[in-house]
């Protein structure tokens, strides 16, 4: 079965290189463009099979610490969210560094350049640099594949967690894959040095120390690393560094692929010092050709700062925002654009809408019509489903800023005056990172009213299974909520009149109110009727 | 040989089982294959599109440069005209006529239906309507299949082969029936280029 080519989504390609070199567990919060790794290893026969643990976390911190601790006990470990769920993974992505590994540590961090499905393009590799640590960024899907199955070698070598960075269309793509023997996972086994992971200041700094001191290490890795690769051209009027996919949509543009320009691939940071001075020094000028921030741009504008020329992202040559193509590339080449018919008129943009029937659409009509007699202005959304509340015809949202912003930013506008404030946040990210907040508003007794829409999911990314899942209402009561002050209802159109009473006698209650409109997502629920069944029909 | 096609509809469309399908076709004749998706927010009822690429030799890019497709393929009537830039002077559109009308301003369908016929190749079918004479508008999707696989360079048995696998887990019923909307979606084809 080894020797046939899979057909996998960049997503996939790196779940299963990860089963096959040797991973005994895979953490992650669900995020597109990230998602289908997670989904990969939970459908996989294989992974039932190794007994790899592949369940959903609450939030992307919660994941990226169960994986150091799966990689203190010596086996290999692979954390996965997208870009933004860095930033919640942040405090410990940053400290594993500087713990080091034992087991190999991967973890998946995937961009969104162009924000299809996201609030921000940020770019992970800054945060990959910022760490410290080797970067890898496959620009095919069999890149994705040897590079999750390799890379837990190369974290073991080299002590340290790896960053492999994908962006939407390296995950989103499929094309077909050739796998490699399955590799026995790592016997249980405890740091040599039994300090390794505590990081009191004194281990810390020397720890930090050894960190510091590998970075020739990893520089000397990325100059022999076979994905990173010199291809010879002969006109050196121009020199071009590519980083992860820019590199097809480069050679896209020419007869056979063939580019005319000496080119540097680089998929493995830190960039390649050797490479990248060989091509400076034998070229008139560069480009630079890179999806996200301009970070290989700045740092080569940086470091050899010497007078040639550095197109890219920084000089317009390059927009400084969204995905490339081979268009954008095309024309920074000054190559001639090819280009259809343009969109006729009568073309009308179709924005993505709640579905037909959906729990959240009776939330926000009974939430709009109990709001009236306030006025707009007051509800602070989060991130779900239910952020598409903003638009019309509900218009019933004000924010959205990160998970879990919700709650707090209510908070923050109830301390401002604005009173009553309004929390919209789902189950799955309230537990995600809405109860702290909600702890905060017990702590003081805010006059908010907090409404979790729970529809038992991860509705927007495809229905994952939701931490909070039957414990809401317990979770509430835990946090101090008053019971008098947690309603439990039925977002259906027949219960509109009862549950905008509801809502109206909380907006009246000056302290902290929970209410909770629990419906199933209709998604999973005719899913999860199908299954049923079919399971009774055999 | 390349083919490189835009499949364009609606979340929820069924797009992307058109990909597999061809996906499936082109990996059993031996063709290399990229296909980029679609998921997350937009798949909610917004517009979707995903880039199909089969040819003899690798394939460099996951998305199509604008201006060189060699065909859409759209399961509903406007989404069609919004990749028009991506449509090489030679590609073909071939599309449904039957509008998923889930905006408060979908334009008026003739004025659809006239920018399709102003296109210079182009399959115009109500697939839904044909589906429905194979047994199930559900099929509406497979009736495009068949109606884009006469531009196809892949032979017409293998994309059967390809529906074989795709629906082979569901049952005979369900494989005849989409063998069956392919085969009319394809005679339309045939009759109409
Ligand atoms: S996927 Fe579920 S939660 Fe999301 S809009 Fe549809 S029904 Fe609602």
């Amino acid at each position: 079965m080894n020797n046939n080519k899979l057909l996998l989504l960049g997503d996939e390609a790196i779940a299963q290189g990860a089963i096959d070199g040797g991973l005994s567990g895979i953490y992650a919060y669900p995020g597109t463009p990230s998602t289908e790794i997670m989904e990969y290893v939970q459908a996989s026969k294989q992974a039932a099979e190794l007994n790899i643990h592949r369940q959903w976390s609450a939030n992307e911190k919660t994941a990226m610490e169960a994986a150091i601790g799966m990689s203190y006990a010596g086996k290999r470990a692979m954390v996965c969210f997208k870009h933004v769920g860095l930033n919640v993974a942040a405090d410990a992505f940053i400290n594993a560094s500087i713990t080091g590994v034992n087991g190999g540590l991967i973890v998946v961090s995937a961009d969104d350049p162009s924000m299809h499905s996201s609030q921000n393009e940020q770019d992970s590799r800054f945060y990959g640099k910022f760490s410290m640590i080797p970067i890898l960024e496959p620009s095919n899907q069999q890149e994705a594949y040897d590079m999750a199955y390799f890379g837990f070698e190369l974290s073991e070598r080299l002590n340290v967690p790896v960053l492999m960075r994908i962006t939407t269309r390296m995950a989103h793509s499929r094309a077909g894959v050739q796998r490699r023997e399955s590799r026995p996972q790592n016997e249980l086994r405890l740091p040599s040095d039994p300090r390794q992971f505590v990081l009191l200041p004194s281990i810390a700094r020397k720890n930090y120390k050894k960190l510091l001191v590998s970075q020739t290490a990893m520089e000397l890795e990325s100059e022999k690393s076979a994905y990173n690769q010199m291809i010879e051209g002969t006109d050196k009027s121009l020199g071009i560094i590519t980083t992860g996919i820019a590199y097809n949509y480069l050679i896209e543009n020419f007869p056979d692929h063939k580019c005319p320009h000496p080119v540097l691939k680089i998929c493995q940071y830190p960039i390649p010092r050797k490479q990248v001075t060989e091509l400076y020094n034998s070229c008139s000028k560069l480009l630079i050709l890179e999806e996200g921030y301009p970070l290989v741009e700045e740092m080569i504008k940086g470091f050899l700062n010497i007078g040639k020329t550095i197109h890219g992202r920084l000089d317009g040559t390059l927009p400084r925002d969204g995905e490339l193509n081979p268009n954008i590339v095309a024309k920074a080449l000054g190559l001639t654009v090819t280009e259809g018919e343009p969109v006729p008129e009568v073309v009308k943009n179709r924005p993505p809408s709640l579905c037909q029937g959906c729990g959240h659409r009776d939330v926000y009509e009974d939430l709009n019509e109990a709001l009236k007699e306030y006025g707009t202005g007051r509800v602070f959304s989060d991130i779900g489903c239910y952020t598409l509340g903003a638009l019309p015809p509900y218009n019933a949202i004000n924010s959205c800023v990160d998970m879990g912003a919700s709650i707090t930013m209510a908070k923050g506008a109830a301390d401002a005056g604005l009173v009553p404030a309004v929390a919209v946040i789902g189950d799955s990210t309230f537990t995600h990172s809405g109860m702290t907040g909600l702890l905060d508003a017990v702590v003081e007794n805010s006059p908010i009213t907090v409404i979790i829409s729970d529809n038992s999911t991860t509705g927007m990314t495809g229905g994952q299974h939701s931490s909070a899942t039957g414990r809401i209402v317990e979770i509430c009561k835990g946090i101090g909520v008053h019971p008098d002050h947690i309603r439990v209802v039925t977002p259906l159109k027949k219960n509109h009149e009862e549950n905008v009473k509801i809502i109206k006698e909380e907006l009246a209650y000056n302290g902290v109110s929970v209410i909770i409109p629990q419906r199933e997502c209709i998604q999973t629920f005719a899913r999860r009727k199908k299954a049923e069944k079919k399971e009774t029909n055999e | 040989m390349k083919n490189d096609i835009i499949l364009a509809g609606v979340g929820g469309q069924g797009i992307l089982s058109i990909a597999a399908a061809i996906g499936l076709a082109a990996v059993n004749s031996n063709l290399y294959i990229k296909q980029s998706e679609v998921h997350g927010m937009s798949q909610r009822g917004g517009d979707v599109q995903s880039h199909l690429r089969i040819s003899d030799k690798p394939i460099a890019s996951d998305l199509i440069p604008a201006g060189k497709a060699d065909m859409i393929i759209s399961v509903e009537p406007m989404e069609g005209l919004r990749y028009l830039p991506f449509l090489a002077q030679t590609g073909w559109l071939v599309t449904n006529v039957t509008p998923f009308n889930n905006i408060p301003d979908y334009p008026n369908i003739d004025d659809i239906l006239s920018k399709i016929k102003a296109v210079k190749n182009h399959i115009a079918i109500d697939a839904d309507a044909i589906a429905k004479e194979a047994g199930s508008t559900k099929a509406s999707n497979i009736v495009m299949l068949g109606a884009a696989s006469l531009f196809l360079d892949i032979p017409f048995e293998k994309i059967e082969e390809g529906i074989r696998q795709l629906f082979g887990r569901k049952g005979d019923d369900v494989v005849q029936l989409n063998l069956k909307a392919l085969r009319l979606g394809r005679e339309f084809s045939e009759k109409n280029k």
